[in-house]
């Protein structure tokens, strides 16, 4: 299910940036349904790993305060047209998904 | 204690037991995922949730560091914040918000070759400060913007 992720590389001049938007709840296990009163429990992306041509190029740990259907944006040194980037995410619950595209 | 009330007893006793397996369920992905850093992302202080983080709690004030974030936020739900800086040697970048209940929101590793600018976008509950924590060199920096939110993003 590589539907949750949307990602878009670009090279230019030797720098290669990359945007992602992942489609993922975010609940954070603080908020209340307001017509039940209940807690709704967490779920959030703890974890986002992006590799340009099967090395590493960030690693983040996230809570549950990154927004619903959260927007990653970096940039890195290298990079060229049709190198393979793959990003890939798990979340507290132990869900994950991941994705692999060409710098463009 | 009739038939009727044994089932009743008996059913209890499956409910509870489904909720323990639920209960290990739950617990084994978040063994797996053990380099999730639990302590310092659950953490209520700033400064525990910086040295939970970044492995200190004394961060230096830098002027080198540029936070981009909307200096009035009107849903604080979706607060788009970049953190970049002319440093180098960045090995990570923390961002924190500092009212809300758990003020880390996100850490950055950044390896050798990964430029110090990452966006993403956070949640505030109320009006504060973001502050952002860049490791480099082994030292811990620190920078802070803040952003008025008119509407909270936090169960509001």
């Amino acid at each position: 299910m590589a539907k949750s992720i949307k990602i878009r590389a670009k090279s230019k001049g030797g720098i290669t940036t990359v945007k992602a938007l992942i489609t993922h709840p975010m609940e954070t296990g603080l908020r209340k349904n307001k017509k039940t009163g209940e807690m709704i429990p967490a779920h959030f992306i703890q974890e986002v790993v992006c590799k340009h041509n099967g090395k590493e190029v960030i690693n983040c740990e996230w809570g549950g305060s990154v927004s619903k259907n959260p927007y990653l944006a970096f940039k890195f040194n290298g990079g060229k047209k049709d190198d393979s980037i793959e990003l890939s995410w798990k979340d507290n619950k132990g869900e994950g998904d991941s994705i692999t595209a060409k710098i463009r | 204690m009739n038939l009727n009330q044994k089932r009743r007893v008996f059913l209890k006793g499956s409910v509870a037991a489904g909720t323990l397996g639920a209960a290990v369920g739950l617990l084994t992905p978040g063994a797996v995922l053990a380099a999730w850093n639990k302590n310092a992302f659950t953490a209520k202080g700033i400064d525990e949730a910086i040295a939970g983080a970044a492995g200190s709690p004394t961060t230096v004030p830098s002027t080198d560091i540029t936070i981009k974030a909307p200096d009035i936020a009107e849903n604080g739900a979706v607060v788009p914040v970049s953190v970049s800086t002319k440093m180098d040697g960045v090995n990570s970048i923390t961002l924190l918000v500092e009212k809300n209940a758990t003020p880390l929101s996100a850490i950055f590793h950044l390896p050798k070759g990964t430029l110090p600018d990452v966006s993403t976008r956070v949640k505030m509950g109320k009006t504060g400060d973001v502050i952002a924590v860049v490791k480099a060199n082994g030292k811990l920096y620190s920078a802070r913007k803040s952003v008025k939110v008119t509407i909270g993003g936090c169960g509001g």
